[in-house]
């Protein structure tokens, strides 16, 4: 059982790495509440779908359009709904809700409630100390890591990087500065959203494509994001791997009460929070500004 | 003024004329979840029925032929409850309708109900299996009484059904694997409907010489459950009993095949039930069985010809919730033995009628549910052979399959 344990929360908790990075930097790093964050994950997914089984455009081009168009879709979004609001943050919070909600329902009108399967990039399975492992989850785990390097890339060797921490930490400041925020801004919702995209792109297969499965990472990136303590990535990766072995743990440990490793993962989440308020390795908000 | 006049006449004609178009009509409202499969298939069936009595003159009402309009409710029960009552208040005060049929969430449904119940319309259930909907009929006859479940059969009927099987499957696994005591994971989804289910499979498996490993419960709506398969694939179980309603049935027909593993499933599992399932799951769901109602066997002799008629019109196989089919037919045949749309006089007539449908032979028990009978309303079950919906059970109707196990 311990064995089971180690490589279904390893395996599960690549997952929410992969989807915690760009939500990690949305809202852990430039603050920006989007929550319409999963949406665009959800977007890309139906992308996929749509174009590597209805125009047979094949694995690698199906994922670029995916993550292009729905990057760019991201940013005309940015400038029409969350750029005039930007200053409230209670506005941007309802403004992506809103956003989330319409994309929900556009894909329930064209696609309907149907569960879509996305076919695996690649197939098969490896036996990993007598646990069964589909190379997809592996694959899944590969690109979480290359994207966490990726955007520790951005944000600690690149001039952008340093903007967007930068307007993060004091947005008039920067402004002050000379710094064009509004640009960082729109940048950092870009890249957030191509994280989002990777995530439906690489991520879906292994799911079941539907206009509500947004809701659910939602709530568990925000947990992830809180727990691991905002604005560090490393904190991020930790927390997706303590959210994916603590669901590991409570299907083994307590079967019948599988339906319940959401709300144990919750749990720990407030219980991290009670006694560590700014997460395992994020800033104490006392001396954020 | 004679202007006036005349045309004060006129529209008093017109009037009279809609009103009289109106009366020609049976209004029966199809409630369903109709950006879903469910609610798709409760319009096709109804369409199907509506084409057919209406090219044939319609239905005859003490002499007088009415034809019938079908009113398309999306109830939106999927994720609003309340949508779905507003949905019947809509149709029975807006839309005049004379009847209604469908609806597949139990939860929505026990409230539908309180609300077709107010008006003492009707209500032919097509979808929904808690057993509470039958037992109102039985505890408060005079308000419930205009319910009636056209299908599926209750909760704990489907549970007799899904035993029946689990009996057969069991004594292939025994043969063919060897073995005495076969062990049987329970995966069944948290939800109100599987409760009894669950209690049921732990009492029965043990005395039918069967092993429980253990009972894992998912959320309904869960996309992973690699944790739960692993668990059960560490258990040792040869039989992995489904009890699944929700898009968690596509994730465990998928990574059962992606994790390569040698349970057989078998249970119920509405998604698997659907032509689109194979796909779904990626073509992964290999051997994945499941109770289900339509497929080209002759369950009675209505059902090869319907199931064909179906997909020929659709491009795809009806669910069980295309028996509004039946239903329309049951009313036709019950309005034209009465002569007359009277409620009441109905509810006499049908808890009397037996009636040959296109998945069932149907007659009703003091409850208002579906007498349970194997070959009659206890369906059928199939499997998910090489991306070819199979059926195997029961092994006396013409048209069935053999049942496969994984190879070892």
């Amino acid at each position: 059982m311990l064995q089971d344990i180690l490589v279904t929360g390893l395996v599960n908790g690549g997952v929410y790495a992969l989807l915690a990075i760009g939500f990690s930097l949305i809202f852990g790093v430039a603050r920006i509440v989007n929550i319409a964050h999963t949406a665009f994950y959800m977007l890309a997914a139906y992308c996929f779908y749509t174009l590597l089984t209805k125009t047979g455009l094949g694995f690698v081009l199906s994922a670029l359009i995916s993550v292009g168009g729905v990057t760019v879709f991201s940013v005309v979004c940015y400038r029409l709904v969350i750029e005039p609001v930007r200053e409230h943050e209670a506005a941007v919070l309802i403004a992506t809700i809103a956003l989330a909600l319409i994309f929900q329902e556009l894909m329930l009108f064209t696609f309907g409630g149907h569960f879509l399967g996305i076919p695996s990039t690649l197939e098969g399975a490896v036996r990993f100390l007598g646990v069964s492992i589909p190379y997809q989850r592996l694959l899944i785990l590969v690109v979480a890591a290359v994207m966490l390097v990726g955007v520790w890339f951005i944000l600690y060797r690149t001039r952008l990087g340093l903007a967007i921490r930068a307007t993060a930490n004091d947005l008039e400041v920067a402004n002050l500065m000379g710094m064009n925020v509004h640009r960082v801004a729109m940048a950092t919702v870009a890249i957030s959203v191509a994280l989002a995209s990777v995530a439906g792109v690489v991520v879906a297969p292994v799911f079941v494509v539907d206009p509500f499965m947004w809701l659910a990472p939602l709530v568990t990136m925000l947990a992830i994001v809180v727990l691991g303590g905002l604005g560090s990535l490393k904190g991020s990766l930790i927390g997706a791997l303590i959210i994916g072995y603590v669901e590991a743990i409570t299907v083994f440990a307590v079967p019948a009460g599988a339906y319940l490793k959401g709300a144990v993962a919750l749990l720990i989440m407030v219980a991290v929070l009670l006694a560590r308020p700014e997460g395992l390795f994020g800033v104490a908000f006392e001396e954020e500004r | 003024m004679l202007r006036s006049f005349t045309g004060g006449l006129a529209a008093l004609a017109l009037a009279g004329v809609v009103s009289s178009a109106q009366a020609q009509t049976i209004k029966i409202a199809i409630l369903g979840p109709m950006s879903f499969v469910q609610g798709e298939n409760h319009w096709a069936g109804a369409e199907m029925a509506r084409d057919e009595i209406n090219k044939a003159g319609g239905i005859n009402v003490g002499g007088k032929r009415m034809q019938i309009e079908l009113i398309r409710a999306d109830t939106n029960e999927m994720t609003s409850v309340p949508d779905a009552t507003n949905a019947v208040e809509r149709v029975i005060t807006r839309d005049k309708v004379d009847f209604l049929i469908g609806g597949f969430r139990s939860e929505a449904v026990l409230a539908m109900q309180e609300v077709a119940m107010d008006y003492k319309k009707i209500f032919l259930g097509a979808g929904a299996a808690h057993s509470k909907l039958g037992l109102n009929v039985e505890q408060n006859y005079a308000r419930y009484k205009y319910w009636f479940r056209y299908t599926p059969t209750k909760d704990v009927d489907l549970a007799r059904t899904l035993f029946a099987v689990m009996g057969s499957i069991a004594q292939q696994v025994r043969t063919d694997l060897k073995t005495d005591t076969p062990k049987v994971a329970i995966l069944a989804e948290k939800a109100v409907w599987t409760e009894g289910l669950i209690a049921a499979a732990q009492k029965n498996l043990p005395a039918m010489k069967m092993e429980v490993a253990g009972l894992w419960q998912p959320s309904a709506t869960a996309t992973d459950v690699t944790a739960e398969l692993s668990a059960i694939d560490r258990a040792g179980a040869h039989i992995v009993f489904t009890m699944l309603s929700g898009p968690v049935g596509i994730s465990v027909g998928r990574q059962m095949g992606e994790r390569n593993m040698k349970a057989v499933a078998w249970g119920i599992n509405v998604e698997g039930q659907k032509d689109e399932f194979w796909k779904a799951a990626a073509g992964k769901a290999q051997y994945v069985s499941t109770l289900d109602t339509y497929a080209e066997v002759e369950m009675t002799p209505k059902t090869i010809p319907f199931v064909r008629a179906f997909k020929e019109r659709f491009k795809k196989s009806p669910t069980y919730n295309a028996a509004t089919y039946d239903a329309i037919l049951f009313l036709k045949a019950n309005i034209e033995q009465v002569g007359s749309l009277d409620a009441d006089k109905l509810v006499d007539a049908m808890e009397k009628a037996e009636h040959v449908g296109t998945g069932s032979i149907v007659t009703f028990d003091k409850r208002h549910d579906l007498v349970w009978a194997v070959g009659k309303t206890a369906g059928i079950a199939v499997q998910w052979q090489d991306g070819q919906k199979v059926p195997f059970w029961p092994p006396n109707v013409k048209g069935m399959k053999p049942f496969k196990l994984p190879a070892r």
